[in-house]
C-alpha cells in the first residue's frame, strides 16, 4: 500500500522553518555592516568588542552563580520531595503533588509576578537572593517529576535487605540511594541548571539593579538595538550549549550500549 | 523483634515538609496573595495602599482591555492549532523511521531550542529587520513595499510563537506515537478504510495523551506570552502579558496588575478544572 508523502514534507518544512532564523543569525554575526544590512564583508570585529564588554561578563557570572545556587538547591528539595511522594500514599502526599504539579500549570509571567507581589510585600530588595529564590522554586517541580520517573523502578527491598543486615540511614543513603538513584539526580540537577540559565521572564520580575543575568543583559541590548554584537554572543552561547549537549549524547549513548 | 518495627520507615512528616514547605511559602502563598493584592488601593506613586477598595478589580472593565484578551485567546488558540496540526505529521513520521536514523532527526529537531529563548527571538528579528535578508528579497521580487516593515504585527508574533512552542508539541505527540501500533493502520487499511480515515479514527485516538499533553505545553505559555510581543509585537499586538507587564513596570500599579494576573489565573485554571472534573467523572472517581 503506497504511503502518503506528506509527513516527510511537513517534516523538511518543519525543520527549514527552525535553522532559517538561526543561520541568519549566524552569518550576521560575521557581517560587518551594522544594523545587518545587506552583506557588507566577513568581520570577526563584533566578536572582539564583545570581549571588552565587561557587563556581558559581570552578566555571566550572575547566571552561573544563580544557576549553581538553584540547582543544588532544586535538587536537594526535588529529591526529597520525589522519594516522599513515592513512597506513602496519603493525603498529605495529595496536597504534596499538587504542590509540585500546580507550577507547570502556570505561565512564567504569573509565576514572577506573584513572587514579586511577595518579595514587595515583604519589604525584601530584589537582587540575586530573591532570583535564586524564584529558581529553586520553578525548578523544584522539574527535579521532583525526573528523579520520580526514575524512582518507579527502585527495588524497595534493597533498602529492606540493608536494614536487616543493620545498616543505619545514613549509609543506607550513602551506598544504596545515591549510586542507585545518581543517574537519575544528575538529570533532574542538569535541567534545573539549563532552565535556570536560560530563564528570562521570571528573573526578569525577580531581578534588581546589580542583577543582571545573560539573558535580561542580551534583552535590554535588544531593546536598545544594539544587536551586531549580541549576534556574537548569541553564536558563542549557542556553540557552548551545542557542545554541551552533543556532549552528554554521546556519553549517554554510550552508556547504553 | 516486631517485623514492621525493624523496618522503621523515615517520618513521614518530617521529610515531605522541607519541598512541601517551599513549595507552599513560595508558591501557594504568592499565588494566592495576588487575589488580595487585587482588592487594595493602589498609592499614587506606586506601590500597594492600606484597606480594601475594588477599584483594581473594577479596572477590569477597562474598554481598552476586551480587545487585549481576546487578541492573547485567539492567538493563543490558533497557535495551538497549528502546533498540533504540524505536531502530528512530523511525529507520525519520525516514528516510522528506523531507530538509527529517528535519534538523529530529533536530535536536528531539538537543537536549535538548545539556545535560549531570547536568541531565538533576536534570530527572527534579525531575520525580518527592514534590512535583514527576507525584506530585501521581497523587495527585490517587487512583492514587497520598501515602506512597510515585516516587523511589528500580530502574524509576526503568531509565527514566533509557533516557531518556539512547536518542538515542545512535537515531543510528546512523539512520544506516543512510538509506542503506537503501526499495524493497527495497515489492518484498517485492509478492512478497507481510506488513508485518511485510517489516519483520523486509528491513530489520532490512539496518540489521545500525547495530544492532551501537547495541547497544555503550547497553550499555557501561549496565554502568557510576553517577550516574543515586547520584542517583535510592538503595541499593536500585545497581549495580556504585555499589560500585566506595564502595570507593573512603569506604572508600579500592583493592585491593577494582580487583579489583571488573577483574572489571567482564572482564565487558565476554569478549562482545566472542568477537564479534571469530567475525567474524574468518566472514571468513576478511581483514579487519582
Amino acid at each position: 500500500m503506497k504511503r502518503s508523502s506528506a509527513p516527510a514534507w511537513t517534516t523538511v518544512l518543519v525543520i527549514v522553518f527552525f535553522y532559517i532564523p538561526t543561520l541568519t543569525l549566524i552569518i550576521q554575526s560575521f557581517n560587518s555592516a551594522k544594523y545587518g544590512g545587506g552583506w557588507q564583508g566577513f568581520t570577526l570585529d563584533w566578536y572582539r568588542k564583545l570581549m571588552h564588554e565587561r557587563e556581558v561578563w559581570r552578566a555571566v557570572q550572575n547566571s552561573l552563580w544563580i544557576a549553581a545556587y538553584s540547582t543544588l538547591g532544586a535538587t536537594t528539595l526535588g529529591t526529597l520531595g520525589a522519594w516522599m511522594l513515592n513512597r506513602y500514599k496519603s493525603k498529605l502526599q495529595s496536597a504534596h503533588y499538587t504542590l509540585m504539579y500546580a507550577p507547570l500549570m502556570v505561565p512564567e509571567i504569573l509565576m514572577g509576578i506573584s513572587l514579586l507581589m511577595f518579595f514587595v510585600n515583604l519589604g525584601i530588595p530584589l537582587g540575586l537572593p530573591t532570583i535564586i529564590l524564584a529558581h529553586i522554586t520553578f525548578c523544584v517541580s522539574y527535579v521532583c517529576f525526573t528523579v520520580m520517573g526514575r524512582l518507579q523502578d527502585f527495588d524497595d527491598s534493597l533498602i529492606h535487605a540493608a536494614q536487616d543486615l543493620g545498616a543505619q540511614w545514613p549509609t543506607i543513603i550513602w551506598k544504596i540511594l545515591l549510586p542507585l538513584l545518581g543517574p537519575g539526580i544528575l538529570a533532574g540537577a542538569l535541567l534545573a541548571f539549563t532552565l535556570s540559565i536560560d530563564d528570562f521572564v521570571i528573573t526578569f520580575f525577580t531581578s534588581g539593579p546589580g542583577s543582571t543575568t545573560l539573558p535580561v543583559y542580551i534583552y535590554s541590548a535588544i531593546k536598545k538595538g544594539s544587536l551586531a554584537t549580541i549576534n556574537a554572543l548569541s553564536v558563542l552561547m549557542m556553540l557552548v550549549t551545542f557542545t554541551i549537549v552533543l556532549v552528554s549524547n554521546h556519553f549517554i549513548n554510550h552508556k547504553k550500549t | 523483634m516486631h517485623h514492621a518495627d525493624r523496618h522503621k520507615r523515615p517520618p513521614e512528616w518530617g521529610l515531605t515538609m522541607p519541598s512541601f514547605g517551599w513549595m507552599t511559602l513560595f508558591f501557594l502563598i504568592p499565588s494566592v496573595l495576588i487575589f488580595l493584592i487585587a482588592f487594595r488601593p493602589a498609592l499614587p506613586n506606586g506601590g500597594i495602599g492600606e484597606g480594601w477598595s475594588l477599584s483594581a478589580v473594577k479596572s477590569l472593565f477597562d474598554p481598552s482591555y476586551p480587545l487585549v484578551i481576546w487578541r492573547t485567546i485567539w492567538v493563543s488558540a490558533i497557535c495551538t492549532t497549528l502546533c498540533l496540526g504540524l505536531g502530528v505529521p512530523v511525529a507520525y513520521y519520525i516514528a516510522r523511521l528506523p531507530e538509527t536514523k529517528r535519534r538523529w532527526v530529533l536530535l536536528l529537531i531539538i537543537l536549535p531550542f538548545w539556545s535560549n529563548f531570547l536568541i531565538r527571538i533576536l534570530a527572527w528579528q534579525t531575520l525580518l529587520h527592514s534590512e535583514g535578508p527576507l525584506k530585501q528579497l521581497l523587495e527585490f521580487l517587487r512583492v514587497m513595499d520598501p515602506h512597510t516593515t515585516l516587523l511589528y504585527n500580530v502574524w509576526v508574533v503568531l509565527t514566533v510563537l509557533v516557531y518556539t512552542e512547536l518542538p515542545f508539541a512535537i515531543l510528546p505527540i512523539y512520544a506516543a506515537a512510538e509506542k503506537f501500533d503501526f499495524s493497527l493502520l495497515d489492518a484498517a487499511r485492509d478492512l478497507g478504510a481510506s488513508q485518511f480515515r485510517a489516519f483520523w479514527t486509528v491513530f489520532l485516538p490512539g496518540i489521545k495523551r500525547g495530544l492532551l499533553t501537547a495541547l497544555l505545553v503550547v497553550l499555557i505559555p501561549a496565554f502568557g506570552t510576553y517577550a516574543i510581543t515586547d520584542l517583535v509585537g510592538g503595541t499593536q499586538a500585545e497581549m495580556i502579558g504585555n499589560v500585566i507587564a506595564r502595570r507593573v513596570l512603569s506604572d508600579k500599579n500592583y493592585p491593577q496588575a494582580s487583579a489583571l494576573s488573577a483574572a489571567l489565573c482564572l482564565v487558565i485554571l476554569t478549562p482545566m478544572l472542568i477537564a479534571l472534573f469530567t475525567q474524574r467523572r468518566q472514571n468513576g472517581g478511581a483514579a487519582k
